[in-house]
Order: C-alpha cells, then structure tokens, then sequence
C-alpha cells in the first residue's frame, strides 16, 4: 500500500522568540504533525498557547527556530523566499481581522486581482486582463458575493461579507492548503453560521486541505475531520474529532471542554481549573499542565511526558490518561 | 397569592435616540425589562443590538450631543432618566456599579491596583488608608485573586487578564452594590478563565447579595447564569423570559434560528448549520415592520406595517411577533442539544 504525501507535515517544529534580559519565549516547543490531502486539522487551544505562531510557520510566513516544515513533501525550512515565491499560490491564509486584511482604499476587485497580477499563471506567463476579470467573477460566485462587490470599498461591507471577501483572496490562485487564523471569532453566532458553512462548501467544491486555528470548540467540531490540542507550545492531545472531544484523554482537553458554557439550560457546572495559564517564558517543568492538572502526581512535576497513542489515530501526552489502568513505568 | 415582590430595577419603554443627519435614530426602543433582588438577568444581542447602549443609559453615562433618553428605569423606586448628574454619580459606585469587557477601561495604568481600590472605598466611606487596605485586600481574596496583599502592589499591566477582571469585579464591589451591570465581562476571557468568573459572578447573590445585568452575546454564557433573560435585536426587545423557557421553547423565530445557527458540541453534527441569511439591520436602516422580517423564514403581510407588540405567551415570556397571537405559535425546539455524547 503506498500512502499519499501529506499536504503539510512539521517535525519537531520550535519557535523560539529572544526576549530582553536574555530570556526565551518558547512559543512553538516542538510540534510534529501530518496533515493530510482533503483533511480538516482544527488546532485548538487558550490564547497564548502558540496557535497562531505555529499556523505562520506553517506556511513559512514566520522562520522556525529549529525542525522542518514540509509542504507536499518538499522541505521549505530554509527556502529563499524567490524559491519559496512558486510554492506560495499552493497555500495561503485566512486571518480573523476581516477589516485589517483590507486595504480601505482600494475596490474588492483591485484587492482580488492583485495576486493574480503578481503571480504568474498556470503556464508560466502573465495573467490577460479579461482572464483575471474572469476569474474574478468566478470567486465573487464561489463566496456568495454578487459581482457588483467588485467595484465597491471594505467599508461598504459587513463583517461577515469582509470575510468572504478574504476568503475570496486567499483562493484567487487556487491554493491546496488553507490556513485559516480564528476566521469567525470575531463574527456574530448568526452569521458566524454563514462563514462555518462556506468553508465546508468550498472544501467540498474545491476538494481543499484546512488548518483552522480556532478556540470555540463546537466551531471546530463542526468543521475539522481532526483535532491537535495545544498548551504552551505543544500539542498535548491529537485525534480523530469525535474521540478527542467525546473522550478526552488529556486532563486539560476535558477542562477545555467541560468550560465551553453550552447553550442550554441545566447542563452540568463546569470544572475549574485553577488559575491562569503560565507564562510560556517560565514553563513548568516536567508535564506543562501540571500546575494546574487536578489529578497531578509527583512523577508529572518530574518527567515531561510524550506524545504517544493510546488508541489508533488518538495521541496524548499525559503519564494518566483515563482508563489505562497500568500506566507505562 | 403573595404580592409581586418590588423589583430592584424597573425599566418601562427605554428609548434612546442620537441625532444624525437632521433626525433622530433610534438606538434603543421601547425596551423593557426588570431585575429582581439577588438575580441574575440576561441582557443578549448580537453586536449593535443595543445591548451597551441600554446599560449605559441607565447608568446616565451617554454622553453624545444632543442624546435623548426617555421612558422610566426605577432603581428602588427612585428614577434614573433625567436623574440628576450629581446624584447618578453617588449611585454609581455606591448601589450600582459596572464592569466592562476591558479592565483597562476601569483601571488607570498609573496607580497600583490596590491604591485604586482604596480610594474608591475611600471616596463613599471614611476609612484610614490603613483600614481601606485591608478591605481590598480582603475582597481581592474573595474574588480568588492568590496573594491578595502583594497582587494589590502590582499595576493594571502587570497582571494576566482573569486577575484583572478579578480586581475590576472587586473593586465595583467595594461599595457593596445591590446591582452589578457586567457588560460582556468575560468577552475577552479564554474559556477556562470564563468558567472562573461566571462561577464568581453566580455565586455574588449569595456572598454579596447583589443582583447582575449581564450583557453578552453568548447564548451558552446566558443559559449557564442567568434566571431570565431578554433578547434584543436592532434596538428593539425581541424576546424575554425565564431563560429555560426561552431555550426549550422560543417563541420569537430569532431567538430559535439564533439557537438552532449554533454547532452542537455532541449529538450529531449537521452536515450545514442552519444559518440566518443575511445581517442585521443598523438603526438607521431598520425596516418599517417587524425588524427581523427580512430574515425571518416566517414573514408575511402582518409583519411588515408595524413592529408587531410584545405579546404575552404565558409565564413570563413575551415576544414582539405576530405568529403566537394569530394563533401559529413555533413548535418546541426540535433540535435542542444532546446532553452528552
Ligand atoms: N454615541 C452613539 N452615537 C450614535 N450611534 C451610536 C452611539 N453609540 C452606539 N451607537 C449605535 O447604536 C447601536 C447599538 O449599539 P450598542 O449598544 O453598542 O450595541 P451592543 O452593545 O449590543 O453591541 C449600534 O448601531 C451603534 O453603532
Ligand atoms: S413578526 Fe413576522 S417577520 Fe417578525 S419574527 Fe414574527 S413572523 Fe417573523
Ligand atoms: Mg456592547
């Protein structure tokens, strides 16, 4: 059996920022992980915890510190950005501030055809003016947008219609990979809807791969196949999206969970967790968690444990998870 | 029968309106409300709803040119609209205070924490310096801050945002407030954090006996804590009621497409969320009917003269919709969320 390259994979990814004093903040604390062709990967996890630094290295819009970054099987760690300029069309992003992304002096059609403009085309040679418009009008349709947007200015529009247009951008040169940056938490619940669903529409219609970096975790449920968890830098539970949030085996995902306040009446009170989440400069030592884990013992505070399957296509790293009544020595 | 008891707040017909260009917008209609002693009522809407817009103008903290408030809010019988400055000022920070989704706004980056809560207990009692601190140290306690004494010596800045809205709910409580006005005060909380302070905001009507307003757009935050609750869309009421009769059974067609455009977190996912076509209308280009009718999958001719009045449906619950008095109310929510997995 031969297996399909992943679209993305990352080996011990670390992004490591020097701060004044000689201090280092370990933002991304050596990540791994394989995103496969037409997956939907939500990465999920409290602000801070180094979710949208790991989305810029993704697609190499950030330097990592150390490890590799692979798109479609090629190591873009270390590409000059002119070798990295052919492969930037295949993977784009998506950010949550709908209205920063748009420059307000310029019309949606300008804002959409300037990748076009810049990137060559398929064959290599520039884009025709009437091909551009062409295609155009082909986002404008793919996003929900009438064609007379195109000659309009960001203020003209809504929150929600800002980040179709957005979208629009990111997909003008037909990318593969589509990292999306909380791309509807800044919408409200009703049209937030609208956006979830547009996303899975265009997966569907474009047969695109997602990263959704997103903290709302029905959000993510609702549109990922797969979910990494991530505190202070790592990822501390990974797995198929149901099993990870049905069964959580990491104590932080089942607190993360049991705090999504859920939209009905007479549910079961929330677990607290103690505190807030430490300071990425001064990480805990041994399990990262441990602080505030309620059921830490003393080897947790000692020994820093790994990634590792408890199930296949479900990885955790805790020394305790639930149910495994003889923990590994 | 025993009598109604006298609710602590009273709001009948809010209105607030702002100039623009030579007329007056509505921002806020007719909205009207109660809040009992030690209860917690929910005030939610989507953003420009008028959700902020109501509270600060109970609190008489409007201050555009040319704002008009009218229609009555009793605190304690006493009226608030057209109070005058200087008495609504003692109010606050006396027996109504307020928090916001930002602490930076309550808190001067300048002062310590602590030198900040002193004086505010200080400006309505008279205490030493001495005695003062004490006072914040102990209700920093109380809010869960660890370390109270040497959090109180740190800055606004100096502190993560859940220690921060800790300190901010504590000071607006150093005046023992029967009424707290939260607006979106866990907005900008991770959820964690938000579980910790939704869990102090319960437990103030028995540590402190204060009754909230909380503001939210948050329909989970407003099932989780609060008694009843009342929707706002464009300004207007939409609905109101006991929060689990609103979740169970809306009787407005917002409030249930609200609910149903939510993913569930277990139970099966749809394969497309139901969502609400469309935005909502800003005051100004509200339309003549009912404000939700271009939206709504139930509109027809009576909706669209006048905004239907809020009809009463029966124990407590209310809705501005035509649909319960002719006689076509919603069905129960089909789709309420599975419980567990
Ligand atoms: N001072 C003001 N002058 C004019 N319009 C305002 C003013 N303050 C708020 N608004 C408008 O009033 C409406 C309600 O606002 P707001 O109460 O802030 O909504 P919410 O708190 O529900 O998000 C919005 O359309 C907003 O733009
Ligand atoms: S009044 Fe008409 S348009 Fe408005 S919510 Fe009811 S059915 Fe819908
Ligand atoms: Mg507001």
């Amino acid at each position: 059996m031969t297996h399909p390259t992943p679209v993305l994979e990352l080996r011990d990814v670390r992004k490591t920022y020097r701060l004044p004093h000689g201090q280092r903040l370990r933002a991304v604390d050596g990540i791994s992980l394989r995103v496969m062709p037409g997956e939907m990967l939500g990465l999920v996890g409290e602000s801070g915890c180094g979710k949208s630094t790991l989305g810029r290295c993704m697609l190499r819009l950030d330097d990592v510190s150390s490890g590799q970054v692979l798109f479609e099987g090629r190591d873009i760690t270390t590409l000059s950005e002119r070798k990295l300029r052919p492969l930037r069309p295949g993977m784009q992003m998506v950010f949550q501030n709908s209205t920063a992304a748009l420059n307000p002096r310029r019309s949606i059609g300008d804002l959409l055809a300037e990748p076009l403009r810049v990137h060559p085309g398929p064959d290599g040679r520039r884009r025709a003016a009437a091909t551009i418009t062409a295609r155009l009008h082909e986002l404008m349709a793919l996003v929900g947008l009438p064609a007379s947007a195109l000659a309009r200015y960001p203020h003209a529009f809504s929150g929600g219609q800002r980040q179709r247009i957005n979208i629009a951008r990111a997909l003008a040169l037909s990318p593969r990979l589509v990292v999306a940056d909380e791309p509807v938490s800044a919408l409200d619940v009703s049209v937030q809807a609208q956006i979830v669903n547009l996303f899975a529409e265009l997966r569907e219609r474009l047969g695109l791969t997602y990263v959704f970096v997103a903290h709302d975790l029905a959000v993510v449920r609702q549109i990922s196949t797969r979910v990494a968890v991530m505190y202070l830098g790592a990822i501390v539970e990974c797995g198929g999206t149901d099993d990870v949030l049905h069964a959580p085996a990491h104590p932080y995902t089942a607190a993360l969970i049991a705090a999504v306040p859920r939209p009905m009446v007479g549910a079961p009170p929330a677990m607290l967790l103690r505190g807030d989440v430490p300071s990425p400069v001064n990480r805990p030592a041994g399990c990262r968690f441990h602080t505030r884990c309620p059921q830490a013992q003393a080897r947790c505070s000692a020994e820093e444990p790994q990634l590792r399957a408890i199930r296949p296509n479900h990885e955790v790293a805790c020394h305790y998870p639930p149910g495994e009544e003889n923990p590994p020595a | 029968m025993p009598a109604d008891p006298v609710p602590l707040l009273d709001v009948r017909d809010l209105c607030v309106s702002v100039p623009a260009n030579g007329s007056m917008i509505r921002l806020v209609e007719n909205v009207s409300f109660c809040v009992n002693e030690a209860e917690i009522v929910g005030l939610v809407g989507e953003s420009g709803s008028g959700k902020s817009v109501t509270a600060m103008a109970l609190m008489g903290l409007i201050d555009s040119p040319g704002v008009q408030v009218s229609g009555s809010a009793r605190f304690r019988g006493q009226e608030l609209v057209g109070m005058a400055p200087r008495a609504l000022r003692n109010l606050r920070g006396g027996d109504i205070a307020m928090i916001f989704q930002d602490p930076m706004t309550a808190f001067t980056p300048v002062y310590t924490i602590g030198w900040q809560i002193d004086e505010q207990i200080r400006a309505h009692e008279r205490l030493s310096r001495r005695a003062a601190r004490a006072r914040t140290v102990q209700l920093l306690a109380e809010m869960g801050v660890p370390d109270p004494a040497r959090t109180a010596q740190r800055y606004p800045h100096q502190l993560s945002g859940g220690l921060r809205q800790r300190a901010m709910i504590a000071m607006a409580l150093s005046c023992n407030p029967t009424l707290l006005i939260a607006d979106e005060p866990t907005t900008a909380l991770d959820v964690t954090v938000q579980a910790q302070i939704l869990d102090l905001l319960r437990g103030l009507r028995h540590s402190h006996g204060s009754s909230v307003l909380l503001i939210t757009h948050d329909m989970g935050v407003v099932a989780q804590t609060c008694s009843r609750t009342l929707v706002l869309y464009s300004g207007r009421m939409a609905e109101s009621g006991p929060t689990a009769t609103l979740f169970a059974r809306p009787a407005h067609p917002y409030t249930a497409a609200l609910l149903d455009s939510i993913p569930p977190l277990y139970g099966t996912r749809p394969h497309r969320l139901p969502a609400i076509a469309g935005v909502p209308p800003t005051p100004q280009e509200r339309p003549a009917g009912c404000a939700f009718g271009p939206r709504c999958a139930y509109v027809h001719a009576t909706c669209l003269p006048a905004p239907p009045p809020l009809a009463s449906i029966g124990a407590g619950q209310q809705a501005a919709c035509v649909l319960p008095t002719e006689g076509k109310p919603l069905p129960p929510r089909a789709t309420a969320q599975a419980m567990q997995p």
